[in-house]
């Protein structure tokens, strides 16, 4: 299948970028969730601003927290040791995405541009508390990943604007993980669930937890990790959060014919459940 | 726009539309029909080659994307007349039946043995599953990358 006709640019810098983008178009990172759409022709932009070869948008840098430049592929993060070591979670969401082709050139600031309800790393990105850092003709800014996805496919960038990197705390300290069931024949998620625990001793000091694809966007569920916090995260403290987290995202639910919306509600609590457990294995 | 595409090691300069995926440019500029088409739509591996030693579905990228880089197709894969260790476990193994999914299948295989000799069956299920086949079952195409794999390990 052939996209519709575009005009096509090779941006060399951030800046050539932002300048190509003052006349329309989208930005081309991997394609591998522009080019689908574009050759389903649910999408035709008349521009497409290549972004793949801006030497700043490349590579992770570890200092105190970690850096993600936008265009770091999902096998480049899943693999970096700086990642496993400093936010688990992410290094094992990058590893889940798709199949080893997409990993090889999706990357981060593709996939969280898009904002696909089913994607994985918004999750992890919510949950360990993210920073995306924007650049656009006005200058730069940073949001918070909760602020920056806003619903299936919108997310806080404005027309032109350039997702440059991705800021993340050191998680090193912290039981993380990432757990997702994945859809049996695209590999997206059904449900994913991130958790970040501070233990004190046996004792959770506190827990962040986000739920994806079962939602229209990734959701920061605040009564789950109320009912974790303080507890040793014994039976009744899962039980009680595997509770909460259906109703943290019942105003947000999404659903199809063969997993609908109370379907996935259930399975948050069960993916909640197992991602704990992973977290602490 | 203009390109230069090393294919199989021969590089191909070619006034291309930006819109001509990699897989079309292989297939109809360059008549290497070694590389399928299935799905088009990024989910059944049968397109699947190499660029720069990565594996690709080469209908989900632009020919434009490719500028510069290295491409190895199912018709670059033997060396001096010779199979690849990959085509020849397939044939030994009987790892296809159609044939259809093989040219996908024989690249990523390829490229995951190289960077994972003496992988596991486990591993090896996990990693095909880009790459859909609608006729072996899958156990043939397995035991034919274990083959490989094994060897590489030297067991
Ligand atoms: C078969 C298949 C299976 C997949 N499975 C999964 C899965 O299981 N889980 C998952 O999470 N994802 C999955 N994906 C999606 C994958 O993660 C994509 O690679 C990713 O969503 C897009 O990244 P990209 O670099 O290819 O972006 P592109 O396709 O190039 O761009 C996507 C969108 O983001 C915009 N954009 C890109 N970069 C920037 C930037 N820096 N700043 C602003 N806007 C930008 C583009 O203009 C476009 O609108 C799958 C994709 C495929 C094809
Ligand atoms: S034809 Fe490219 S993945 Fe199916
Ligand atoms: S052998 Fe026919 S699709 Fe695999």
């Amino acid at each position: 299948m052939w996209p519709n006709k575009f005009d096509y640019v090779r941006a060399g810098s951030v800046d050539e970028a932002l300048a190509s983008a003052a006349g329309g178009g989208k930005f081309l990172a991997g394609g591998h969730s522009l080019l689908p759409a574009m050759k389903l022709r649910l999408d035709s932009p008349e521009q497409l601003i290549d972004i793949g070869r801006i030497p700043e948008l490349q590579g992770i840098s570890a200092n105190g927290g970690l850096t993600i430049g936008a265009g770091t592929t999902h096998d480049a993060i899943a693999s970096s040791a700086d990642v496993q070591a400093m936010c688990s979670a992410l290094a094992s969401a990058c590893g889940q995405v798709g199949d080893q082709g997409v990993r090889n050139f999706g990357t981060l600031g593709g996939n969280i541009a898009h904002a696909d309800p089913a994607s994985d790393p918004p999750t992890v990105l919510v949950a360990c508390g993210a920073t995306i850092n924007i650049q656009g003709a006005d200058g730069k800014r940073s949001v918070g990943a909760e602020d920056f996805f806003i619903d299936l496919f919108e997310t806080a960038l404005d027309d032109g604007e350039l997702i440059t990197s991705v800021s993340l705390p050191n998680c090193s300290d912290c039981q993380c993980a990432y757990v997702k069931f994945p859809h049996p024949a695209s590999r997206y998620a059904i449900v994913g669930v991130a958790v970040c625990l501070k233990m004190d001793g046996d004792t959770c000091a506190q827990a962040d937890v986000a739920v994806g694809g079962a939602t229209v966007k990734a959701v920061k569920c605040a009564d789950a990790e109320a009912a974790l916090a303080g507890t040793t995260l014994d039976e009744a403290a899962l039980n009680a959060a595997a509770e909460a987290v259906k109703a943290d995202i019942a105003e947000d639910l999404i659903g199809d014919i063969a997993y609908p919306e109370s379907y996935r509600q259930q399975m948050a609590g069960v993916f909640l459940k197992r991602a704990i457990a992973a977290a602490q294995g | 726009m203009q390109v230069a595409i090393t294919v199989n090691g021969v590089v191909h300069e070619r006034d291309v539309d930006p819109r001509t995926l990699l897989v079309h440019f292989l297939r109809e500029e360059l008549d290497l029909t070694g590389t399928k088409i299935g799905c088009d739509t990024s989910q059944c591996g049968a397109c699947t080659v190499q660029l720069d030693g990565k594996v690709l579905k080469s209908c989900t990228l632009l020919a434009v994307q490719a500028d510069g880089a290295e491409v190895t197709t199912i018709e670059g894969l033997a060396e001096n007349g010779e199979h690849h260790p990959m085509q020849t476990a397939f044939w030994e193994n009987h790892g296809l039946q159609c044939g259809y999914c093989t040219p996908g299948m024989i690249m990523a295989s390829a490229a995951f043995v190289r960077d994972n000799p003496g992988a596991s069956e486990g591993e090896i299920r996990h990693y095909l599953e880009g790459n859909i086949c609608r006729c072996t079952g899958y156990h043939n195409i397995v035991k034919a990358v274990k083959q490989v794999a094994d060897a590489a390990a030297g067991a």
